[in-house]
């Protein structure tokens, strides 16, 4: 369960820095061109933060109790497999739920 | 139909296939949302004021580990990063636009927007500045509006689903499909390898630490790759 105190406090906070990323050079048409290290950086932020944030989850699920789980783990690995050969994420979602639900059913 | 007008259709009939991902993107969002505690009002006020769906996901995620709000905003925010190279990209085309038009595009600046636009502009170099505004607000339309309904819609029916269904593994599921299209580089791979073998390692220190520390190596060495590879020629 979310704690609410902590809710109130990352609403606005995290509404106003992501409508300040999304503004910063559009809205003040920045010409400088941003340093290399920093474009080289944001390109990778998204596969950086992602797979960090499911990998222990992915591994120890919280809904087992923190023991890793078949089911949960397969269905992880055919989402990525299947991602990584369709290129596309509603493939890889599908096939990682069908993996899920078909383990989950068999396994019990 | 005047230019614009064409523009924006254009736009619209572009994004229209990205719908397919929104749709039950928001409305998975809305379900764990509500399952993870959050009343309706607060879903929806959730989507409409952050409106990226990826850190919001995030934020969740973090605040359901009882992580503290500067670890939850440090994550979420830093999924959001790749939106200044969009903003970047994005800031020439519309220069001669009045502020009050660039401020509320960059409010419904998304992955689907951006990618709609910037290709149009691909294609058709020659618009006017009011043609591209009309063909990244025919994107929004496409994927806006679905967004926040599909998010009410998740958030109506979120208690209704069972455990058996074991949607905590939704968004797992619904990361690894999204960040799996990425891995096309080496670089990419290389960081998505040591953002996953840091956070296991690290999955013991507390708040939700272990997560930024590994993140930050990550984006590091994807960084230092891309460097290296360039220089290589």
């Amino acid at each position: 369960m979310i704690d609410k105190s902590t809710f109130w406090i990352v609403l606005p906070a995290l509404a106003l820095g992501t409508y300040a990323i999304r503004f910063s050079f559009l809205g003040t048409l920045g010409t400088r061109p941003l340093p290399g290290w920093l474009t080289r950086s944001l390109r990778y932020t998204a596969v950086a933060v992602l797979p960090a944030l499911v990998a222990p989850g992915v591994l120890w699920p919280p809904a087992t109790g923190g023991e890793t789980d078949p089911a949960r783990l397969a269905a992880a690995l055919v989402t990525l497999a299947v991602g990584v050969v369709t290129r596309s994420t509603m493939a890889a979602i599908l096939a990682g739920g069908v993996t899920l639900y078909a383990l989950l059913a068999t396994l019990g | 139909m005047t230019p614009v007008r064409k523009a924006f259709v254009r736009g619209l009939i572009a994004a229209l296939p990205m719908t397919i991902v929104v749709g039950p993107f928001a409305l998975l969002f809305g379900v764990v949302a509500t399952e993870a505690g959050l009343n309706l009002f607060e879903t929806m006020l959730f989507s409409i004021s952050v409106f990226a769906g990826a850190s919001q996901f995030a934020a969740l995620q973090t605040m359901q580990e009882n992580a503290p709000a500067l670890v939850v905003l440090a994550t979420s925010l830093a999924v959001n990063l790749r939106m200044v190279m969009y903003s970047v990209t994005l800031a020439p085309h519309f220069g001669s636009l009045p502020l009050r038009s660039r401020a509320l595009m960059a409010y419904f600046l998304v992955d689907q927007s951006f990618a709609t636009t910037v290709a149009e502009i691909d294609r058709r170099p020659e618009m006017t500045a009011m043609e591209k505004r009309a063909v990244f607000f025919g994107a929004v339309v496409a994927v806006a509006p679905l967004w926040f309904l599909a998010c009410l819609v998740g958030g109506m029916i979120g208690k209704a689903i069972p455990p058996e269904y074991a949607l905590d593994f939704a968004l797992p599921i619904t990361f690894l499909a999204m960040v799996a299209p990425m891995l096309r580089s080496v670089p990419h791979l290389a960081a998505a390898g040591v953002s996953i073998l840091l956070s296991l390692l690290l999955a013991g220190l507390p708040w939700g630490t272990g997560l930024l520390i590994a993140a930050g190596c990550a984006m590091a060495t994807g960084a230092v790759l891309d460097r290296w590879i360039e220089a290589r020629g």
